[in-house]
């Protein structure tokens, strides 16, 4: 009796067991698929995050000119020569252009100290003929004005304030490329509908064109180019890398190569690097914005791109020398002491045995550095860079970047604006692309003369 | 006098039957040297074809800086004697690499200074009430424990400010450490190696991306969607819940790989004895391979916080302009966070020395020390409760 019931219990508990089993193996497939569906989330997420970019760079666009082209020239603006277009800002602009000279040529603080001087004074970088230059800017007839616009502006520019001062070219709204393609019934039929929008025409638009790349910053949304912001930017990133990269692999050196870690001062700077990495990145602007704005304004002229690239070298420096001590570590022991033995000394072979060898990995950090300073935004807001720059910056010149455009574009409410700042991104995205893959190159080509 | 100039490394030297000799780096080098030393000083070179394990039991080798000089000046039997050469540009590159050391303790006591400055004369300057440190003591008080920032009445209560930034910083870890995680066990634990090498990259784009983007993303993407689902009256434009859903995205990447490298970390044997008592996959994964990585995981989740703290341009964009305390906390309502703020006051024509310039480094401060805590804490997670494996 006694084992049969035993028997019978363990065909019980067998029982429970594979029941119990069948239960663990179901709760494990439930929260593999939970596992699986954190990492595919992550990969909608960049998915949703590029689509909804790309989205916004081609659609349909809805303008209007307040004062149709056809109304002053009987060809468009794209075909007239730059006598033509000065023509037209003399007779189409109000007080025959005087206004535009004063305001964009001379400054109107400028004027208002010295009404009485003659032009060629008041106007600086534009040569103008000795019988222009004599008079004064109430003394301006029509004909010496367009001398005066053919001097100083290019034809783009004047095309650019053709249409923006005298046509008044407005961006009524703009449609997604989804919209676009799935709902047109709908947008043909709020542009023929809403009572405000008499003349808009509607037309296929890239946000991302070769004129957005090449034109300045103008109110117009649909004219609006991001050449400064451009400029800025590669100009900030390379003399970010001018400092930083020195610096940092110099620091790299010295921690890798000669520091012994006993001293004091060595641990503190290992410690500090590590903590510097987790700093914010917009206290490196308050940083940047007390000594190398206010403090240093006699050396950085203040608010310019070298403050942004000094502040910005001090941002990427942490990067640059963890990237760089990785890669003096990963160099083999062996061609120290070969060139140890060959008889060079400690800065020899450090320079010409264990550098080249490590450059690979530490252009490929430097490179991870001027990555995140090409993208950062919040330590150029507080160092104060403009929001409006029409011309091209120099290193001593208030400047904006493109983040920054990003940023300011994404806030104006204006239609237009927010298909422009996605234009800037995937351009943004492009010149990380870019970086990236130069990155990629240098390491494979450094690797083949190593193998050589 | 014959003199002999050598390259040697300056770390090392080399103790012989009591004597000091020289310093060399390597045992053929070694040989070489010894017995031109041994010529010279009438040693006998019995130790010279030994194998580098004699090297060990008759040769002492010392680290010191710039023994051999002192050793060998000190060889007072007058016969020809080994120097070393002084290398004056060595030593000339051996400092300048110092001092481009030297810059990155300057930057952190360039902070800490300017920060400090800034928010003592803030902290001094605010409703002066005579003494100053009756003045600073108040301001402080006022500053930590005031519930509302308003500049223009003299009120400056961190509060606000704040409490916006631990919303975010909170529902950004919502989002970013469960699917960080999971995506951690995922990429470990189940993942082939070629559906690894294809999803790691994916992650990677998603930290490279800049933050801006991650702002555009939010103000077109994450508060319409939010509008959609919870309706317009409920959710505002601007609003907490969008920017730190968003911030959660940009962290994930953070997280999934500091949580994946502790992850790999543990060691196979761990697995197989787990599976050899019977447990499922799941569940040596769940009870034996996440607790032996919970050092390296906590880590992550807390360098996730610090970085959702200090993140800017997302909140900056999505979560709203004018610091609002609200107590209960509304997701789906404007607010400002400490760095919004700063970048919100700054991106203005902000005069230098006033109190609002003053009131902007008091929060960088602030900001400042939270996020040195929390990564402080984070190293001392990772090394306090690392489990060593052979």
């Amino acid at each position: 009796m006694a084992t049969m019931s035993t028997a019978r219990e363990r065909v019980k508990d067998e029982a429970k067991f594979t029941a119990g089993l069948r239960n663990r193996h179901l709760r494990g497939q439930i929260w593999m698929r939970f596992f699986q569906a954190a990492i595919l989330l992550g990969l909608l997420a960049l998915i949703t995050l590029m689509f909804n970019v790309v989205n916004r760079v081609y659609g349909l666009t809805a303008v209007r000119d307040a004062v149709p082209v056809s109304t002053f020239s009987d060809r468009p603006l794209e075909e007239l020569n730059a006598s033509e277009l000065a023509g037209i800002l003399v007779a189409q602009l109000p007080s025959g252009g005087r206004v535009l000279v004063r305001d964009s040529l001379i400054g109107q603080e400028n004027y208002n100290n010295n009404r009485e001087a003659p032009l060629s004074q008041l106007i600086q970088g534009v040569t103008l003929p000795d019988d222009v230059g004599a008079l004064t800017l109430a003394q301006l007839q029509p004909e010496n004005t367009q001398v005066i616009f053919e001097n100083a502006f290019t034809p783009e520019d004047m095309r650019l304030t053709i249409i923006t001062d005298i046509v008044g070219r407005e961006v009524l709204e703009s449609w997604t490329w989804s919209e676009s393609l799935f709902n047109r019934a709908a947008i043909d039929e709020k542009v023929a509908s809403t009572a405000d929008w008499e003349g808009a025409q509607l037309e296929w638009r890239s946000w991302l064109n070769f004129s957005f790349l090449t034109s300045r910053m103008t109110t117009v949304a649909s004219e609006s180019g991001v050449r400064a912001a451009l400029l800025g930017s590669l100009l900030t990133i390379f003399l970010t890398v001018v400092v930083a990269f020195p610096l940092g692999v110099g620091t790299a050196i010295y921690l890798q190569e000669y520091s012994t870690g006993d001293h004091w001062f060595e641990r503190l700077i290992e410690t500090n690097i590590r903590n510097l990495a987790g700093v914010p990145s917009i206290i490196y602007g308050l940083l940047g914005l007390a000594i190398f704005v206010r403090a240093l304004e006699g050396i950085t002229q203040g608010r310019t791109i070298i403050s942004a690239a000094l502040t910005m070298a001090l941002l990427i420096l942490p990067v640059i020398i963890i990237n760089a001590q990785e890669a003096l570590r990963a160099v083999p022991p062996s061609i120290r002491e070969a060139s140890f033995g060959l008889g060079a000394t400690k800065w020899q072979t450090v320079f010409r045995s264990v550098l080249p060898a490590a450059m690979p990995g530490i252009l490929t950090g430097t490179i991870l550095g001027m990555s995140r300073a090409i993208g950062e935004t919040a330590p150029l807001i507080v160092i104060g860079a403009s929001t409006f720059i029409a011309n091209d910056p120099t290193l001593a010149s208030r400047f904006t970047v493109l983040p920054i455009q990003i940023y300011n574009w994404t806030k104006d409410p204006r239609e237009g604006f927010s298909e422009i700042a996605a234009a800037t991104i995937v351009l943004l995205l492009i010149v990380l692309l870019l970086f990236n893959a130069t990155a990629i190159i240098l390491r494979q080509r450094f690797r083949r003369s190593l193998s050589a | 006098m014959k003199r002999y100039a050598l390259n040697l490394h300056p770390n090392t030297f080399v103790r012989y039957q009591n004597r000091n000799l020289f310093s060399l780096y390597q045992w053929s080098t070694l040989k070489c040297l010894l017995n031109i030393v041994c010529d010279n000083t009438g040693l006998t070179p019995i130790h010279i074809r030994g194998q580098k394990q004699d090297m060990a039991t008759t040769i002492e080798v010392k680290r010191k800086n710039g023994a051999i000089e002192a050793a060998l000046a000190n060889d007072a039997s007058g016969r020809p004697r080994i120097e070393k050469r002084g290398r004056p540009f060595d030593d000339f590159m051996r400092y300048l690499l110092l001092a481009c050391g030297t810059i990155s303790v300057l930057t952190t006591l360039g902070i800490v200074w300017v920060l400090g400055s800034e928010a003592l004369a803030f902290f001094t300057s605010v409703n002066d009430q005579g003494n100053v440190f009756s003045t600073v003591l108040g301001n402080l008080g006022n500053f930590l424990t005031g519930t509302q920032w308003q500049p223009g009445a003299g009120l400056f209560g961190i509060w606000p400010l704040l409490e916006a930034t631990l919303m975010t910083s909170f529902m950004a870890m919502l989002v970013a450490v469960p699917l960080g995680l999971g995506a951690a066990v995922y990429l470990s634990e189940y993942a082939s190696q070629r559906t690894r090498s294809t999803l790691k990259p994916v992650l990677e784009v998603l930290a490279g991306i800049p933050t801006v983007v991650y702002g555009y993303f939010a103000i077109t993407f994450m508060t319409p969607l939010l509008q959609g689902v919870f309706g317009r009256d409920t959710v505002q434009f601007y609003n907490t819940a969008s920017a730190g859903l968003v911030m959660g995205i940009m962290i994930l990447p953070t997280i999934a790989s500091m949580s994946e490298d502790a992850l790999t970390a543990v060691p196979r044997a761990l697995r197989e004895a787990s599976y050899g008592l019977g447990a499922t996959k799941f569940e040596t994964i769940s009870k034996v391979v996440i607790p032996a990585g919970l050092s390296g995981i906590l880590a992550a989740a807390i360098v996730g916080i610090s970085r959702a703290v200090g993140e800017t341009m997302i909140v900056a964009l999505a979560a709203g302009a004018g610091p609002r305390f609200s107590f209960p906390p509304d997701f789906f309502v404007a607010a400002e966070t400490m760095t919004g703020h700063i970048a919100r006051i700054s991106g203005g024509d902000l005069s230098y020395g006033s109190i609002d310039y003053q009131s902007l480094f008091a929060i960088g401060l602030a900001l400042f020390i939270f996020t040195l805590l929390l990564n402080m804490l984070s190293r001392y997670v990772t090394n306090r409760f690392r489990e060593a494996y052979q």
